[in-house]
């Protein structure tokens, strides 16, 4: 029996950094790994390829190409691409449920809303990359402000009622808020404040590219049902969350990289 | 790509500021103009030279902010910002400025501009209708009066067709050139577009603008029938429209270039919209004000000259993708990119990004990675 051919797909984000390894005929997943993005994007993303290459139990040299996607993938001198993390969240959405016509990702530095096509291409894309408001970058900041993990905040908002947050600035947010727990207002009714502040921004992107059912969502945030959930509430349609979150991009990232393999665009490590 | 015609325009421009001084020096008078809507052919016609104003640069944007709101299109701040520092050659020069009321912010800056310099405003209506036109002539007739008192001129309606003539002789020229990308792949780059069409905007004499742009036109088109184009990967066919843009405002054009896309055409002020003949026959100043008039500035409601203008260029230059620039806080630009994404995707089936941004190179990397996108979407 010939030796399978493997494929790799890195995605190094702001905050995390992902990989898949893919066999290359049957597109099975074989390893994932997802590390924190250290001050080294180089370093991160080798350190997570050579992780998710242990667990699939194999060695780079029998990985024949690897596609860089996310906001360090200029770093990485293993790659024999880049591709942008847009048309890989499409493609492995897809992927993961051939039925996705929307993925929602909201990431560490920006959030987007990407409509995707019967056959995983994107048709469209908006992306806001501009503010912190709307990003995971925000809810990073107040869970800082309300001494609590991401995890727990999403908790603590299922069970409290959202008010509004008047700031559209991230740092003003953050006043606004410890000025309200200075009034005695619960962690539980502020952090559902937050959180519906987020969507309410996500919302907004929605404007230009329209959730359609389907919806995808994809990010660190999606590992925490409780954002899908309230998500889902505010954007008025059903988000399901990504199988692989976290790996997403990567996941696209490796099935371009199978692609190219296919057309005949491998050229080995 | 290099063309020789293309290095001596550039050689050439290299004067331009040399240039004025010296026409200066020589007795003539500069006018400087802000804006599409103000004819330089009144300034021909008084025998002045006519000059673009219009700031593309970063650099002066931090002097303007110690008088101007941050939040303002950095297009109005560049421009007020040479004002303050007089680190602008041509507006130093210039011995009145035509200013127009386009938009908010335009037009309350040259209220204070006009505490330094003469400024002489253009009142535009905000509608480019029949009704709109008689006023229209008149502020332009009024231009004429002031630039003959402070010039000690007459101007003739004989003087004022010559002039139109000669500025059609012009606009011809510039439009063969930026008609040279419809040949597939582009012959020239937008970059390279871009960079001609800013510097041909300073020189003092007219006839060497339309030698210069004649002499890249005649030698690409000669490359071409004989079969020696120099050999270009394609790319993406993309054109751009909305906000004008020149050298040191030119970040998108340059993105787009690095990514793999082609900048095909310019549907803005510093591109195609000065494209437009005036009439050479009738009253010259009713014929000025109705081409003026009809520029196709978002600052006009409503303003379906812009998509007359693209559907044509979109069958001229055959693009893959829009890309739809609107600079930080221009309102106008900003609203209408609703329409103009609705438009080309309800009318072409052609996908577009809009993008808004300044002149730093803050979000480079950021707008990187929505063009890329945008590419491989389209690619
Ligand atoms: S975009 Fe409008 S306001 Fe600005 S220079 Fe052009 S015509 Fe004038
Ligand atoms: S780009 Fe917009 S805001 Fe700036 S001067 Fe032109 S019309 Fe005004």
């Amino acid at each position: 029996m010939p030796v399978a051919r493997l494929v790799a797909g890195v995605d190094v984000g702001s905050t995390a950094a992902k990989a898949v390894v893919l066999d290359t005929a049957s597109r099975a997943v074989l390893g994932v790994a997802v590390t924190p993005t250290g001050w080294n994007p180089r370093e991160t993303g080798q350190a997570v390829l050579d992780a998710a290459l242990r667990e699939a139990g194999t060695g780079i040299d029998r990985v024949v190409r690897v596609v860089g996607t996310g906001y360090g993938r200029i770093s990485l001198p293993f790659l024999h691409r880049t591709v942008t993390e847009i048309t890989c969240h499409a493609r492995g959405a897809h992927h993961l449920a051939p039925d996705t016509r929307t993925v929602l990702d909201v990431g560490g530095q920006d959030s987007k809303v990407v409509a995707v096509d019967e056959r995983g291409n994107v048709r469209d894309f908006v992306m806001n990359d501009k503010c912190a408001a709307g990003t995971g970058r925000f809810l990073q900041v107040m869970t800082g402000v309300l001494d609590m993990t991401l995890d727990e905040m999403g908790d603590a908002a299922l069970r409290g009622t959202p008010m509004p947050l008047n700031s559209m600035c991230a740092v003003f947010a953050e006043t606004e808020v410890i000025g309200l727990i200075a009034q005695g207002v619960s962690k539980d009714d502020l952090a559902a404040s937050i959180v519906a502040s987020v969507a309410r921004r996500l919302k907004a992107l929605t404007g230009r590219v329209p959730l359609v059912p389907g919806c995808a969502f994809t990010g660190g945030l999606a590992t925490n049902p409780a954002f899908a959930r309230i998500f889902s509430a505010t954007l008025g349609l059903a988000v399901t969350v990504s199988d692989m979150p976290q790996a997403t991009g990567a996941l696209g990232a490796a099935l371009i990289a199978a692609q190219d393999v296919a057309v005949g665009g491998a050229g080995g490590v | 790509m290099t063309w020789e015609s293309i290095e001596r325009l550039k050689t050439a421009a290299e004067r331009n500021a040399l240039a004025i001084s010296e026409v200066k020096a020589a007795g003539r008078k500069v006018v400087g103009l802000y804006c599409l809507y103000s004819p330089a052919e009144i300034a021909l016609a008084a025998g002045a030279v006519p000059v673009v104003l219009c700031g593309t640069r970063n650099d002066p944007i931090a002097t303007a902010e110690q008088v101007l709101p941050r939040n303002l299109c950095p297009l109005i701040k560049s421009s007020f910002g040479f004002a303050m520092e007089g680190s602008c050659p041509y507006l130093s020069a210039a011995d009145l400025v035509v200013a127009d009321t386009t938009c908010d912010g335009k037009k309350k800056m040259f209220e204070l501009l006009g505490e330094m310099k003469p400024v002489h405003l253009l009142h535009l209506p905000s509608t480019p209708s029949e009704e709109a036109l008689p006023f229209w002539r008149e502020q332009l007739s009024g231009l004429v009066k002031r630039v003959e008192s402070d010039f000690g001129v007459t101007i003739t309606d004989q003087n004022l067709t010559d002039a139109i003539k000669l500025a059609n002789r012009e606009r011809r020229a510039l439009k063969a050139l930026m008609d040279l990308p419809q040949m597939e792949p582009a012959p020239v780059t937008g970059m390279q577009m871009l960079e001609m069409l800013f510097k041909l905007g300073f020189f003092a004499d007219r006839e060497t603008i339309i030698e210069l742009a004649e002499g890249v036109v005649n030698e690409v088109q000669a490359a071409a029938k004989a079969g020696t184009l120099p050999e270009r990967k394609g790319g993406p066919r993309i054109l751009l429209t909305g906000v004008p843009v020149g050298m040191g405002s030119h970040k998108v054009v340059r993105l787009i270039e690095e990514c793999g896309g082609q900048v095909v055409c310019m549907e803005n002020c510093t591109g195609y919209k000065k494209a437009d003949l005036v009439a050479e026959t009738g009253d010259p100043l009713t014929a000025l004000a109705r081409r003026y008039l009809s520029t196709p500035c978002s600052v006009m409601a409503p303003n379906q000259g812009r998509f007359d203008l693209l559907e044509q260029l979109v069958a001229d230059f055959r693009p893959h993708g829009v890309v739809d620039l609107t600079w930080q806080a221009c309102h106008t630009y900003n609203v209408e990119a609703y329409k103009v994404r609705n438009f080309l995707r309800d009318k072409f089936d052609l996908p577009s990004l809009h993008i808004e941004t300044d002149y730093s190179e803050a979000d480079a990397e950021q707008l990187k990675v929505r063009i890329e996108a945008f590419l491989e979407m389209i690619g």
